[in-house]
């Protein structure tokens, strides 16, 4: 039970000094308005229309695409981790999840989900 | 590592996926007659039945016992695997007619069918949820295949429903796993047997319960219902609402029967309300649509309510195998009763997408006198009339739910099945005794789907025990 009062300990803390760095600045700082300073913050770019733009469907089909094959890159990482101890089996294993993978691969290539135009 | 016999228990599964997704990969490269990619599915299909009955008799557990296969997992796969071909058969002409022929239908049908398949072997929790993911993405993409707004909507329904109704089981998954530290369901019920009972364990099952109970459409669960199979194209609906509610029903019965038998004393009550909620809204509701769709999906929601009425004494040894095998006989009726309307829907249905309501069955009978003798068989069926399947399919659940000594639950049964003959009645009604001029669509597949359904459902239900029989013999192992 020790333990954690001083996880809570430990978080009464961090959330005292959090607010107390933020609420400071708030109330001590000298607060000198401006146009510029007002403008929304676009990595030193100056912004230009509306936030809430339409964009082209075609971005979240590659971004669902991406993601799709992202994640299916990441069963390869414990997969090789214990690649030793699985051995041929787990050479099998992976040509048949991989071929999976080139199935969904080849059809959406067909349907034309990888081209821009 | 894997052995030969673990593979020989999901055989029929593992053929069926190959052959998709060779299937997929054929239609997309080299098929441009979208009637073969059809052909080709219904052939799938009966190959994958006829290796599923060469399971018959076999009981094997595998792949670490993630997998099961046994009578009760050979029974229902051979029941979704008809259910798809049937699926096949009333969506073939009706995408050509609504514009909407293209090849992924049949792929997503048969990955949403190996889905359900996988539900009924499942013998883990994480087995579960897999299958139940893979049978409902591509019934959501199907709900929203015709691109028009209401297809659409039903979609985007059915998804987010589906995903949260997921959630819930999930969450479930994790508090049992929490509780009993396995999710293998032999696992379960032998940590819970030696254990105090824990309040964690009855948690997460009921949890486990609210997602089946979303997918099965039980009231409270059974908003998305309604929109969904209006929306749907209705060769969706057809094999949605009879596939996904066996699969349903499949993963309830065994998830509950082997893992959770401990906790029945809690569950029972739960079940019992739930079931009588369901008959009630189910049938009342159902009785002032005039869309013929919202009442079959109202109808589809009272079924699932009597189907529950016999699981509920559950935790019950010696009832609960005779509540098994009548439940599994009545998802037989449903799914034979269920497409033979289904099928006579799409039939009146016109390209435009009309002929739906209530009023454009009138005068169906003098025109085509055999689809409104069928039709009529199925409305008898759903009322639970002889002699027809659904009067034997009911008679069990009635008698499952007395021997479990449910006497109110059986009695609302009853009751509820008296109100259904109203609605039911009507479109009888609307055949014989109104003048009007439909004009249904007549195609081969269709017409054969209409009256092999309705054959079936007189001639089984006039030798009954035959088929009781083999839903008993349809045992899972424990």
């Amino acid at each position: 039970m020790l333990e954690y009062v001083a996880i809570a300990l430990m978080i009464v803390v961090s959330t005292f000094v959090a607010l107390s760095a933020i609420g400071m600045g708030e109330l001590l700082g000298p607060k000198k308005k401006s146009k510029a300073k007002d403008v929304p913050y676009e990595s030193g770019m100056l912004p230009y229309g509306e936030g809430t733009r339409r964009i082209p469907v075609r971005f979240y089909l590659i971004a669902v695409l991406f993601i799709l094959f992202d994640i299916e890159v990441i069963f390869f990482l414990p997969w090789a981790v214990v690649f030793r101890q699985l051995r041929i089996f787990g050479l099998i294993e992976m040509a048949v999840f991989i071929g999976i993978l080139l199935v969904g691969y080849a059809y959406a290539w067909k349907k034309g989900a990888l081209e821009w135009e | 590592m894997p052995q030969p016999l673990d593979f020989a228990t999901l055989q029929p599964v593992i053929v069926l996926s190959v052959w998709t997704c060779v299937l997929l990969l054929l239609d997309v490269f080299l098929i441009k007659r979208k009637s073969i990619t059809a052909v080709l599915t219904a052939f799938g299909l009966a190959l994958t039945l006829g290796l599923t009955f060469m399971q018959v008799g076999a009981s094997n557990d595998g792949f670490s016992g993630m997998v099961v296969q046994d009578g009760f997992s050979t029974f229902i796969n051979a029941l979704q695997l008809v259910g798809g071909l049937l699926g096949v058969a009333v969506a073939h002409a009706y995408i050509k007619r609504t514009g909407s022929e293209r090849g992924e239908y049949y792929t997503l049908l048969l990955f949403s069918v190996i889905g359900m398949m996988l539900m009924a072997q499942s013998n883990d929790l994480i087995m579960v949820f897999i299958a139940l993911e893979l049978l409902s993405i591509p019934l959501y993409v199907l709900a929203a295949f015709t691109r028009n707004t209401e297809s659409e909507e039903a979609g985007i329904k059915y998804f987010l429903l589906g995903a949260f109704s997921t959630g819930f089981v999930v969450y479930g998954i994790a508090l049992v796993y929490g509780a009993t530290a396995s999710t293998n369901l032999h696992e379960i019920v032998a940590f819970a047997s030696s254990s105090s009972p824990s309040l964690l364990l009855t948690i997460g099952a009921a949890l486990i319960l609210v997602g089946f109970a979303f997918k099965v459409a039980v009231v409270p669960f059974h908003m998305w219902t309604p929109d969904v199979y209006q929306g749907a194209p209705t060769a969706v609906t057809a094999f949605m609402s009879s596939g996904a509610k066996v699969a349903g029903f499949a993963a309830l019965l065994r998830v509950f029967s082997v893992a959770f038998p401990n906790i029945s004393m809690d569950m029972a009550p739960v079940l019992a309300a739930i079931s009588a909620l369901t008959m009630i809204v189910g049938n009342i509701v159902a009785v002032s649509q005039t869309n013929i769709k919202r009442m079959l999906a109202y109808s589809s929601i009272a079924h699932a309510g009597y189907i529950l009425m016999a699981f509920v004494p559950y935790g019950d040894a010696q009832v609960s195998a005779d509540a098994i095998a009548s439940g599994l006989f009545y998802l037989v009726a449903y799914m034979l009763t269920n497409f033979g309307a289904w099928a006579v829907v799409i039939a009146l249905e016109t390209k435009s997408g009309s002929g739906l309501e209530l009023s454009d069955y009138s005068g169906l009978a003098k025109k085509y006198p055999a689809i409104a003798a069928a039709m009529t068989i199925f409305m008898l069926s759903l009322i639970g009339f002889p002699p027809t399947l659904g009067m034997v399919g009911k008679f069990y659940l009635f008698r499952a739910a007395l021997q479990g000594g449910y006497t109110t639950l059986a009695l609302i049964g009853v009751i509820t099945s008296l109100v259904s003959a109203f609605y039911y009645l009507r479109v009888i009604v609307n055949m014989y005794m109104r003048e009007g001029d439909p004009t249904p669509a007549r195609d081969l597949w269709l017409d054969l789907t209409w009256s092999i359904t309705a054959i079936a459902t007189v001639v089984v239900s006039l030798a009954p025990q035959f088929l009781f029989v083999l839903a008993s013999t349809a045992v899972m192992l424990k």
